[in-house]
């Protein structure tokens, strides 16, 4: 199975930030970069799938130059090669031009001989958290999507059809993906070609071995010139949450402090005696 | 809101390793009511001592580095937190086998046991390493890693149990006041503590803390890339933090340090990546700590392939991940070395900063020992950080000579190298004329000072073998044979010698005599126009300095003293000042100096001025104003290279004119222009003279150089009592000057030593004088006069025997020395008529 | 009108959530209206009419902007009690077999057949709201705008950077569709009328039934366990300070006596000392306990995002310079195994 993964480079946060001088972005400028979560887990996912299926997995970013750097890690971990789409100004596309990007260099490659049976993306990105990206990339390729998705199998013989409800389980080669829902574990059974949004949680993802991070300054990264982006973000600016003044109430210090909590958390009545 | 000491007798700003050494080394001191504050929490509070390696490799070629690792092994095997490895420092070329050589010089020379060793004796203690890629190797048993932040705890904790000390985390200094050029108190977010005394001891934080008092600390933080991989099957069959030896491989830069299950690799191969200390994220901002940056992959990826090279079994692995990266931060120095001591910029700014963790515990006992005595056990000049000139303190210069001493981390450094960047800094008013004579510069201070001049090379074929020429490459790297042709051409004839770096301050006012005769050794209250040279002693009677101070008048003294050491001396003479009645003005921008010396000096200078300067009209050892044409001179009579003639000082602006009419009046009596190499070096040594920072420091007294007076002057000065009671003491040492018998080499080749090879018996044997020290070269040079190579050397007492017979040690093979002066007598005119002519 | 998805539990309940993604659309139904159609190139806050909304008071909901409701599956007498509690005046039911297994795309659809032309469509910021939303943008073509927390004049203001930062943006269109970030306001009952409840008969296209869900499986300790946390009426936080994966004994046994949830800090389930279901933050659950009792935990803004919603805010940590001991209600100065392992014996003592 051939795992197209999408990518983004994003700051590092762990703390506090502060806004560039325009104020439409972050001071990144002591931070460092990193991919989301999200996708650190959905690359994960997309090497042990390949591996059980003798696929291969290529990463792809939009971003500035400097985002060779995140293809480079994936392909520390295995992927087998990249593709940047270069822009120095990301902020200035919204989620579904990044959306119609994606899906053009998917139509490219199929054009090329190169098919993707699946296209994976983080659930939202660490910095934006549009929500939306992995969806709206779905429709523009016509494929199903999932999102929420924490661990994927592949399986031969896929499809809705056995939830019983007249679904097409025309029995392809699939995958079953499993997302955590409001009442417990879900489970899906995709046919491919499929998009499919992860969520971090399912997997660990593992750290590049020094061989990995040699194999990943020699990989192949195909470099795109980024189109205009089309509708555009409508971000108008960022703005900090406004500094909260502590009105905590210390209560003491040490063991001896420990009645006082606990009048509190009688108060509160959530002792259960 | 935890409250803060209102007051403190010492604030202590810092609780990474040399915080917390400083408050457990004051405390013992006997020092009460100390603060110690850092803006990150306990116990790691976020600095570079949080990630630091932690292991210690005992050798440096710099003593005063040796000793604090020494000083600090002892106090961290004391607390329990050191555990030995033993360490390889590996080379994989030829050049790098021939510093390890050099290493075992220091190694002997210190008295650290090391050996060099075969690739197959590392194998059998690191048998994942691949020998074939070395070509040998520099083994040191002693090699061990310590926990720095455990050490820390247990120093501060004690201190604090001892009640000496209130510690505050999560405090952060916002600001220091100074009135009238003293500290009095420190600002904190958790309130405000009168004191006189701060000291900065937070690493790459100290220039922000320093800057709040209108200080300098001129260090910067510059990154040191880390990663740590694994779990490595092989290391983990063993138990325990370390059981493999730690592996330098020097020709990449790197290290590779077990840890655990995991190794550890670490470069100093990348390029230099600096930060400003203002813009280092705060606790809040970084992702692991403050000093733990963002790790640069590209940086690091040519190190990776080269660690796979030395241990392919172990990196190879697929299974064996990298799970931590950082750049880590660091403090660099423009030299090099540490900032200790108290500002010379504000009364009560100390600083302990730029300190590795080797070198933590030590520092943190001589800073405490300087500031409760004075001066500590350890000689630290070369870390003072009164030594820095005005412009060696500026953001530009740290950030270019960081940028490029980074990668000498783990290079091979010459002992002359000089530095590339930030040059023409100083510039004497001759120096367009000693362009134009293909001058060599050296750099010293920031100035420009020739150290021949090619214009000279003519000389080399006048005086043929005597100029001693090197064939090997490392005895003649910074060197020329036009070095001792000059020289000679001065013995023979005369040179004019460009001093203009010279650190020159008067002391004057009503007071004048008592505050120079309280500092110095040596009787002041002469007669007007006489010229003393005179040690410098601290309380301990150690060396503090040595200079040459003319008395002008009756409350003026001039004092002149070297470039590199001179701005410590000045604080040392301004901190010891009478309230009143005394003052400094420091005039080395004032005055440009010439030194005209040589059989012919007198001949020249008789041309161009008719005051008597007739050997009874202008006696040795004293000074006077004289006109030389239009240009009135302050003339003085010595010699540091112990030939006739004067020193001669103008103002700025007049040198070159001086400078012209003496190289006119020069021209039919063989004048030649004479570099700094005959001044420093060869002059100096084949005439036994001392040199402050080779034969002179704080661990050497007046008695063991050999430069004791008859009579000791009756009114007090620093480091008196030490004194008499050194000289009723038999000398631990005998400063002695040797030549070397036979420079052959097995090869065939004559190797020339450069300095601090270790001294050792006829057969071969270890000596040890009093102080348990083994004897080295303190200096090296050619004495042309005399076709012999000259060292000098502290040896037993009972080694200093005039033509005893002892070996140097040169690239670990033996040379036949014999001492031939066992007290400051010269070998070359030991009567001193050339100066007296 | 605002349509607004609401989201029940098994039970039947309005979900939390959605009240306030209701209550959100109610209070701020006026200033929603005024942002809609107002083209995203236009200066914010000149047009003539978000200037004429931004001089209404605010929370005074318009007389023409009407709140709706979409409930998907069971609508229980009790959820549209709730509902008509919070305002809504019309709750738009939707039911069909093929609807019972959940499936973004059929959903969506059957809530864009019943979305307006011209007004909003929100629903709350869970895993299932954002997914259907961004459906539903695609399918009216549309914009979204994920974890909104307030509305002006200007635009929209949502939390990115995992709530470290709020994004400015005005999305234009004709519909308007977001979704509510968790505790961007808390559920407010207003004069309560009797909805109307609109049935529909519903045509589901196959294609759209391609990624229902196959089964679940309510077994697994992750989704019962997440449920417990963000559930619990007390939970209490765990970080790094708790040392080892051996060190939560005294954490534990709180959690028993208060017979609540533990939830762990990003910190302890990255170094495996539990599983990722217990923990709370950005990329964990999102609580909203009446009690959450910090215990060595500093306070990295990824856990804080997941602990807004915390009615009582109690800090034990040794660091009172400490974000977590700096915005919470009450503090305990000290080592957490010291002081938790008292706290448990004064409620043993106390309750036997």
């Amino acid at each position: 199975m051939d795992i197209l993964v999408c990518i983004k480079r994003v700051p590092d946060i762990s703390g506090r930030i502060t806004l560039d001088d325009s104020a439409t972005d972050i001071d990144d400028r002591s931070l460092g970069h990193t991919m989301s979560a999200h996708e650190e887990c959905a690359v994960e996912l997309a090497i042990q799938t390949a591996a059980d299926t003798s696929g291969s997995v290529t990463v792809l970013t939009l971003g500035p130059a400097e985002a060779v750097e995140q293809l480079r890690a994936a392909v520390a971990v295995g992927a087998k090669d990249g593709i940047l789409i270069e822009t120095d100004d990301l902020s200035a596309f919204g989620p579904e031009d990044i959306a119609s990007i994606i899906g053009d260099i998917v139509r490219d490659r199929a054009e090329q001989g190169q098919t993707f049976d699946l296209v994976l993306l983080g659930n939202d990105a660490a910095d934006t958290g549009d929500f939306q990206v992995g969806i709206r990339l779905a429709y523009d390729l016509d494929y199903p999507v999932l999102t929420g998705i924490s661990t994927l199998h592949a399986v031969e013989g896929a499809g809705a059809g056995d939830a019983g409800a007249g679904g097409p389980g025309s029995g392809g080669p699939g995958v079953e993906a499993r997302g955590i829902g409001p009442s417990g574990t879900e489970i899906f059974s995709l046919e491919l070609p499929a998009v499919i949004a992860v969520q971090e949680g399912g997997v660990d993802p593992r750290y590049p071995s020094i061989t990995g991070r040699m194999k990943a300054k020699k990989a192949r990264i195909t470099e795109y010139d980024a189109p205009e982006p089309g509708t555009g973000n409508p971000r108008i600016g960022l703005e900090l949450p406004p500094e909260t003044t502590s009105s905590v109430t210390i209560l003491g210090e040490g063991p001896d402090a420990a009645p006082a909590l606990v009048d509190i958390l009688e108060e509160i009545g959530v002792i259960r005696s | 809101m935890a409250s803060i000491p209102t007051h403190a007798s010492v604030v202590v700003v810092g609780a990474g390793i040399v915080g917390n050494s400083l408050v457990h080394h004051l405390a013992k001191l006997g020092w009460t009511d100390i603060v110690q504050v850092d803006k990150g929490p306990l116990p790691n509070p976020g600095g570079s001592t949080g990630h630091a390696s932690n292991f210690i490799f005992p050798v440096d070629h710099s003593r005063e580095i040796t000793d604090l690792t020494a000083d600090s092994v002892r106090q961290y095997k004391e607390l329990g937190v050191f555990t030995e490895s033993g360490g390889f420092e590996v080379a994989r070329t030829p050049e790098r086998m021939q510093e390890l050589r050099r290493r075992m010089a220091s190694a002997r020379a210190w008295g650290i046991e090391s050996h060099l060793v075969t690739p197959e004796e590392v194998v059998e203690k690191v048998p994942f390493l691949d020998p074939e890629v070395i070509v040998g190797a520099f083994w040191s048993p002693g090699v061990g890693v310590v926990d720095s932040v455990g050490a820390g705890t247990m120093m501060r904790e004690g201190a604090q149990e001892s009640g000496a000390l209130t510690v505050s985390a999560n405090t952060e200094v916002t600001g220091i006041d100074v009135e009238d050029g003293q500290v009095v108190r420190v600002h904190t977010n958790k309130g405000t503590i009168e004191t006189d005394k701060i000291l900065v001891a937070c690493g790459v934080w100290s220039p922000r803390i320093a800057a709040m008092a209108g200080a300098a600390i001129p260090l910067t933080p510059a990154v040191h890339q880390m990663i740590s991989v694994g779990p490595v099957p092989q290391l983990a069959e063993r138990p325990g933090e370390i059981s493999f030896p730690i592996v330098r491989d020097m020709d990449t830069y790197c290290y590779e340090r077990q840890h655990g299950s995991d190794m550890e690799i670490g470069s100093y191969a990348h390029r230099a990546i600096l930060h400003e200390p203002d813009e280092i994220p705060s606790i809040e901002a970084a992702k692991l700590s403050p000093t733990e940056m963002p790790f640069t992959d590209d940086d690091f990826d040519p190190q990776l392939e080269q660690a796979l090279e030395l241990m392919p079994d172990v990196l190879s692995n697929p299974d064996v991940e990298i799970r931590y990266a950082i750049n880590g931060l660091l403090s660099l120095t423009p030299d090099g070395a540490p900032i200790l001591g108290e500002s010379p910029q504000v009364k009560g700014l100390w600083s302990a900063a730029a300190v590795w963790v080797k070198e933590g515990p030590g520092v943190g006992r001589a800073v405490a020992e300087w500031m409760t005595h004075g001066c500590p056990e350890i000689d630290v000049q070369n870390a003072d950080i009164a030594r820095f000139h005005p412009h060696q303190r500026t953001r530009e210069h740290v950030r270019a000579r960081t940028s490029e001493a980074f990668i000498k981390t783990y290079g091979i450094v010459h002992p002359g190298e000089q530095w590339t960047s930030d040059r023409n800094v100083r510039l004497s008013p001759m120096h367009s004329r000693q362009k134009e004579l293909g001058a060599e510069f050296f750099e010293v201070a920031g100035w420009e000072r020739p150290q021949w001049y090619s214009s000279n090379a003519k000389l080399v074929e006048e005086f043929g073998e005597r100029v001693m020429d090197r064939s090997a490459e490392w005895d003649s790297r910074w060197w020329s044979p036009i070095i001792n042709a000059e020289h000679l051409a001065m013995r023979e004839r005369a040179g004019l010698v460009d001093l203009s770096s010279f650190v020159i301050f008067d002391v004057f006012g009503p007071a004048a005599l008592d505050a120079v005769q309280s500092i110095v050794l040596a009787q002041m209250d002469v007669t007007i126009g006489r010229v003393v040279y005179t040690p410098v002693l601290d309380e301990t009677g150690g060396f503090r300095s040595d200079l040459t101070i003319m008395r002008l008048a009756h409350d003026r003294f001039r004092v002149v003293t070297g470039a590199a050491h001179g701005m410590v001396d000045v604080k040392w003479f301004a901190d010891r000042l009478p309230e009143t009645g005394a003052q400094i003005a420091d005039l080395t921008s004032s005055f440009t100096t010439i030194g005209l010396w040589g059989p012919r000096a007198r001949d020249i200078l008789s041309q161009v001025t008719t005051a008597d300067i007739s050997h009874e009209g202008f006696k040795f050892g004293t000074a006077r104003t004289i006109e030389i044409g239009s240009l009135t001179v302050l003339a003085s009579r010595i010699s540091y290279v112990g030939d006739l003639g004067w020193e001669l000082y103008i103002p700025m602006e007049s040198g070159l004119r001086l400078w012209d009419m003496l190289t006119e009046a020069g021209q039919s009596h063989g004048l030649v222009p004479v570099g700094l190499g005959v001044y420093g070096t060869t002059g100096r040594i084949e005439k036994g003279y001392r040199a402050f920072g080779a034969e002179l420091d704080s661990e050497r007294t007046v008695i063991e150089v050999g430069m004791a007076r008859p009579k000791v002057k009756s009114q007090n000065f620093v480091g008196r009592d030490a004194h008499l009671r050194h000289r009723e003491e038999d000398p631990k040492a005998v400063l002695c000057s040797l030549t070397v018998d036979d420079l052959t080499s097995s090869t065939g080749e004559k190797r020339y030593m450069l300095g601090g090879e270790p001294i050792v018996s006829a057969n071969g044997d270890p000596l040890v004088d009093g102080h348990g020290h083994n004897p080295y070269v303190t200096s090296a040079g050619s004495a042309p006069s005399l076709g012999k190579h000259i060292l000098m050397a502290f040896l037993p007492p009972a080694e200093a025997v005039l033509g005893n017979q002892l070996q140097v040690v040169y690239m670990e093979e033996f040379y036949p020395v014999t001492v031939a002066s066992v007290d400051a007598t010269p070998l070359f005119d030991p009567t001193n008529e050339c100066i007296r002519r | 009108m605002t349509l607004v998805f609401v989201e029940t539990d098994e039970g039947g309940q309005v979900q939390l959530t959605s009240a306030e993604a209701v209550t959100f659309a109610r209070t701020n139904a006026d200033v929603l209206a005024g942002l809609v159609g107002s083209p995203p190139e236009q200066p914010p806050g000149r047009s003539a009419t978000s200037g004429q909304v931004a001089q209404r008071p605010q929370g005074s909901s318009d007389e023409g902007v009407t709140v709706e409701a979409a409930v998907i599956g069971q609508l229980t007498d009790a959820a549209t009690e709730q509902l008509a509690r919070l305002g809504v005046e019309t709750i738009h039911h939707l039911e069909h077999p093929e609807l019972e297994a959940y499936s973004a795309a059929a959903w969506a659809q059957a809530l864009v057949d019943i979305a307006p032309e011209t007004g909003t469509v929100m629903a709350s910021g869970t895993p299932r709201g954002m997914e259907l939303m961004a459906h539903v943008a695609v399918r009216t073509g549309q914009r979204m705008a994920a974890n909104v927390i307030a509305a002006d004049a200007d635009g929209l203001l949502r939390q990115v950077l995992g709530g470290s930062a709020f994004e400015r943006l005005a999305l234009g269109g004709d519909l308007q569709v977001l979704t509510i970030a968790g505790h961007a306001c808390s559920p407010e009952d207003t004069t309560a009328t009797t909805p109307e409840v609109i049935e529909y008969e519903l045509e589901i296209a196959v294609e759209d039934l391609r990624t229902a869900v196959v089964r679940t499986e309510v077994e697994t300790t992750d989704a019962a366990d997440a449920s417990g946390l963000t559930q619990a009426r007390a939970v209490v936080g765990a970080g790094r300070g708790v040392g080892s994966e051996n060190g939560f004994g005294e954490v534990l046994e709180l959690v028993n006596h208060l017979g609540g949830a533990l939830g762990v800090s990003r910190v302890v389930t990255g170094l495996g000392w539990r599983p990722h279901s217990e923990q709370v933050g950005q990329t964990g659950s999102r609580i909203s306990p009446d009690v959450y009792i910090a215990c060595g935990i500093s306070g990295a803004i990824q856990h804080m995002a997941g602990i807004e919603g915390a009615k009582t805010l109690i800090a034990i940590n040794t660091d009172e310079e400490s974000t977590m001991v700096q915005r919470a209600d009450y503090a305990i100065i000290g080592d957490l195994h010291e002081v938790v392992g008292a706290v448990n014996e004064e409620i043993r003592t106390r309750h036997g």
